[in-house]
């Protein structure tokens, strides 16, 4: 069955078109492998399959919000898999750990793009091609446009069209003026939203650019600095590194520094007592290979500096207790700043000492080693079951809670060992009065060792600050891209594409008819409005002849006086008025 | 160490006393505004006919000659314009010479459905309690924007630094978007009665489940950032809430002139009809929600960059899929579906405002599902 009937004339099936989106193919045309790839290719970059996969990619992304992710928290996946043992492997399968590096995720967001190049790119040349060429001519049957309106008038033709291209040129419309018995003006206006359309979806590609990039050549390591100390950007002094194809350790960036000092304070009253309130770490810092000259600098969270290609931000913080220790004679075998960890929000901090180094006792080589608690803000007593717990984060009543170990701390077996925890399986714990021998500190007090094995000292303490080293190119590209988008989401949101054609021509009578006729989308009724002030200001041009009944309507013009125009004498009042364009094609 | 304290408890104070009789006085205007239901259930429910639309060309028409009296050259166009329905309406503009003046006439032809005559149908008193509940929700709105501003104050930084900050916020902006709607002249005064309804739920939650003390903020919200990113997804949020009533009202409304069609003489759960009738019509409904929604789209995309970028400083990284960014990128997806499905794909209608209906249960999820049930770096101080 054939509509080309009822089908609008070639002419207005272009003038009615205002976006430049593919007509859509709906089965394989052609046989064999090429008609079934192009098929595919059509329905790939057809609107519908595009926001299939739009869909998808949103439903795809809950997972990664809902189960613990490997690239955010290894150890809360490690937790996680702990607890579901059953299903966890199922999960592993599915790469439902690593959601957004997942197979099926990738395979989603690659199609989309595929399938958004091939809409984009035509497009684009398409539009290029219609801002070259001008605006489509006007359709022979005004009246079916959305939007009219006519009135008689004595002035002569040619002068309404030139007035009519002057008035829609002053209202900055593109506006082509035809000549001729059938002389007539189209103008178009509002192209920055087809502009901002494209540039939207162009700089979708910017965004996946800056992504790729930034996943494909950057680095990151982490390195825990005690006040006072200092670091270089090498491979042997980070703590931990994590680079990609193109960005090994070889390629860090030449800087280094030194902390000075760290402040932090926090709430002191109040339900969120003990909230941090500020953590600032001040530094001296230098790029390239000359480490005497020094800048200063401030690192704070969400203040990261920049030095030498790189970001440097603090991530976490603790306390250091300065540690001496000496033999039975006095002689010093250990002193060292020994950062501890901590345990929750009010820094209860853990950590080692191991005293390598010790020497001989009783003819025997020996090493001691020694676990336990830093609290900065210790209680009067622990509690018989909780241990020993810090009561607030900053160093208001600071204690050192320790054990002591003799024996074979493992570090000579040449195996790398963690530096926060002892090895147990060769040490025995010191016993004093017929317990684990165990001491509390305060800042400059001496414990004396069981068995003769000499003294510990709590000299004093230090802050130490942890610091994320991060190289990470593609982030000015991303940003750009993620700028254009909006831009581009305003012009394409907010801007109205809307067509004007003017037509005056001869009737009969000698009596000049004046139509105008508007198209824009559905959602706006403002080229209602537009075409009317456009149509009172043409009336100093072509005022209206006073009509015999009633003026002019639309929908019933008088057909004996524009008999011999065919456009006009079309009856208007039963054919339907054209739908505002492309209602149903593709943005 | 330095202890932080810097809280001015005196205004915090003012700030939970304001808060508290914002609730009141929006509760007051809840009041008002279903007085203006119920009056206006009483009164005729006359569609705003087509005979008032007629007797207000006649009335610019009888002018419009002894205008053209005294001034000959006045100048008068009628536009016809096809509505999507099939109907035609017109519009008659008509510029005195010398004087510069434009009239306006819109009549209605046929096919077109009319709209509702608002809230107060044609009561008086339906009106008077309109205008007393309007002038309420003005009166609501200032003391809940004081005491967003004197929470601020109490801490001198951005008041939103947890969810009870960002909720006493969120209250403000949808009233805001609201009474934005009222300035702009547009008939929406059937919206108060949803809008301060859900400002009052908002505030209430606020104050009783998630109330917090006025305090500093931890290092991590130290962030000229948290100006820019959480105030457009505070009026982002707002927004969107209002599209998302008005997406609801549209859904009701096709539903109850569907049941109209079919013989009912009920809207959808029994409702009275006279409601119904009452509210614009569903294409106007259907046209508002869109153009709110696509208004602040890029707005809402806005808030993502921003955030991206306050990630980046914050975090080293602008995109780490956090639960937060995660939900926030759904949320971008799904009205970036309805956006597309009603701007081309022939989504019109029901099924677009289901896909709105949906974007909005995303963005409701983000704020109060991410942040209490799932972890994620955007948790807080005084959250749950």
């Amino acid at each position: 069955m054939s509509d080309t009937d009822l089908k609008p004339p070639a002419d207005e099936e272009s003038a009615e078109r205002m976006s430049s989106a593919p007509v859509e193919a709906d089965a394989p045309t052609g046989i064999g492998v090429i008609g079934w790839t192009r098929w595919m290719w059509r329905q790939l970059t057809s609107m519908r399959v595009a926001l299939i996969l739009l869909f998808l990619l949103s439903l795809a992304a809950i997972p990664g919000s809902l189960i613990p992710q490997n690239s955010q928290n290894a150890f809360k996946v490690q937790t996680w898999k702990a607890a579901h043992q059953s299903i966890a492997p199922v999960y592993e399968k599915l790469q439902l750990f690593d959601v957004y590096s997942s197979v099926w995720f990738s395979a989603i967001y690659i199609l989309l793009f595929i399938s958004l190049a091939g809409c984009i790119i035509p497009r684009t040349w398409q539009f290029v091609g219609v801002i070259r060429a001008d605006p489509p001519a006007a359709p022979h049957n005004l009246t079916r446009m959305p939007v009219y309106a006519a009135w008689h008038t004595d002035a002569d033709p040619e002068t309404v069209n030139a007035a009519a291209h002057r008035l829609l040129r002053k209202r900055r419309f593109r506006a082509h003026l035809s000549t001729g018995t059938k002389g007539a003006v189209a103008a178009e206006k509002g192209y920055l939203r087809e502009v901002g359309n494209l540039l939207f979806h162009l700089s979708l590609f910017a965004l996946l650019a800056g992504f790729a990039w930034a996943s494909l050549a950057s680095g990151q390591g982490g390195k825990l600095v005690v006040e006072g100390d200092g670091f270089a950007n090498t491979m042997t002094q980070l703590d931990d590194f994590t680079g990609s194809a193109f960005y090994g350790p070889e390629d860090l960036d030449p800087f280094g520094f030194k902390l000075d000092n760290f402040t932090a304070s926090y709430q002191t009253t109040g339900d969120q007592m003990g909230n941090a309130r500020e953590f600032v770490a001040h530094i001296r810092y230098w790029e390239g290979d000359d480490s005497s000259k020094l800048k200063a600098g401030d690192i704070q969270v969400n203040h990261p500096l920049d030095i030498g290609g790189s970001k440097v931000f603090l991530i976490g913080h603790g306390y250091a207790p300065v540690i001496t220790v000496r033999d039975a004679t006095g002689k010093v075998v250990y002193h060292d700043t020994v950062p501890f960890l901590p345990q929750d929000s009010n820094l209860t901090s853990t950590g080692v000492v191991k005293v390598g180094d010790y020497g001989d006792k009783d003819g025997k080589k020996v090493q001691l080693g020694f676990q336990g608690f830093f609290l900065p803000t210790a209680p009067a007593n622990f509690g018989p079951t909780t241990g020993p717990i810090s009561l607030f984060p900053g160093d208001a009543s600071p204690l050192l809670v320790l054990t002591a170990y003799a024996g074979d701390l493992g570090t000579d077996s040449g195996l790398p060992q963690n530096v926060y925890q002892l090895d147990l399986t060769h040490l025995t714990q010191l016993q004093q009065d017929g317990g684990p021998a165990k001491a509390k500190m305060t800042p400059g007090q001496v414990w004396q060792l069981p068995n003769n094995y000499g003294t510990i000292s709590f000299d004093s303490y230090k802050q130490w600050a942890t610091f994320s080293v991060s190289h990470r190119p593609g982030n000015s590209v991303a940003l750009t891209g993620a700028v254009l988008a909006v831009l581009g989401l305003i012009g394409s949101l907010f801007v109205q594409r809307r067509r004007i054609w003017v037509r005056a021509v001869v009737g009969p009578d000698g009596r000049t008819l004046v139509e105008l006729a508007g198209l824009a989308r559905s959602e706006s009724a403002r080229i209602a409005e537009e075409l009317a002030e456009l149509a009172v200001d043409l009336q100093d041009d072509a005022p209206a002849l006073e009509e015999p009944a009633e003026p002019l309507p639309a929908e019933t013009p008088d057909t004996s006086e524009t008999s011999d125009t065919p456009d006009a004498s079309s009856v208007p009042a039963t054919s339907a008025p054209a739908r505002p364009a492309d209602s149903e094609s593709k943005e | 160490m330095i202890l932080a304290s810097g809280v001015n408890p005196h205004l915090a104070e003012l700030s939970n006393k304001l808060i508290y009789s914002a609730m009141a006085v929006y509760l007051l205007a809840m009041f008002a505004y279903m007085f203006e239901w119920t009056f206006g259930s009483k009164g005729a429910v006359a569609v705003r006919s087509a005979e008032q639309a007629t007797l207000a060309e006649t009335a610019a028409a009888a002018t419009l000659p002894q205008q053209a009296k005294v001034a000959k050259a006045a100048k008068s166009v009628t536009v016809t314009v096809a509505s999507p329905g099939g109907g035609t309406t017109t519009l008659t503009r008509t510029a005195l010479a010398g004087e510069g003046a434009t009239v306006v006439t819109s009549g209605r032809g046929d096919g077109d459905v009319l709209d509702g005559p608002g809230a107060a149908g044609t009561s008086e008193k339906g009106d008077m309690a309109g205008r007393m509940a309007v002038s309420l929700t003005v009166l609501g709105f200032l003391i809940n924007a004081g005491g967003v501003f004197t929470r601020g104050l109490s801490v001198m930084r951005w008041p939103w630094g947890n969810m009870y900050e960002f909720s006493c916020a969120f209250a403000v902006s949808t009233v805001a978007a609201f009474l934005m709607l009222l300035l702009a002249k547009k008939p929406v005064r059937w919206l108060g009665l949803p809008v301060v309804l859900t400002a009052v739920l908002t505030l209430g939650l606020a104050t009783t489940v998630l109330y917090t003390d006025s305090e500093q903020l931890v290092p991590a919200l130290h962030s000229y950032w948290l100006g820019i990113h959480v105030t457009t997804a505070i009026i982002s949020g707002g927004a969107l809430h209002a599209a998302f009533v008005v997406t609801a009202l549209y859904l009701g409304k096709d539903t109850y002139d569907k049941r109209i069609a079919a013989g009912k003489t009920t809207g959808p759960f029994n409702t009275a009809a006279s409601v119904w009738d009452r509210l614009p019509a569903a294409a106007t409904l259907d046209k508002l929600s869109y153009r709110i929604n696509a208004m602040v789209f890029p707005l809402w995309t806005f808030t993502i960059i921003a955030g991206a970028i306050w990630a980046e400083s914050a975090w080293g990284k602008y995109w780490e899929w956090d639960p937060k960014e995660t939900w926030s990128f759904i949320t971008w997806v799904a009205y970036a579906c309805y956006l597309h499905a009603r701007a081309t794909a022939g989504w019109k209608g029901r099924k677009a405002a289901y896909l709105a209906c949906l974007a909005f249960a995303c963005f409701v999820f983000n704020y109060y599902g991410v942040n209490i049930f799932v972890t994620g770096k955007h948790s807080y101080a005084g959250v749950g």
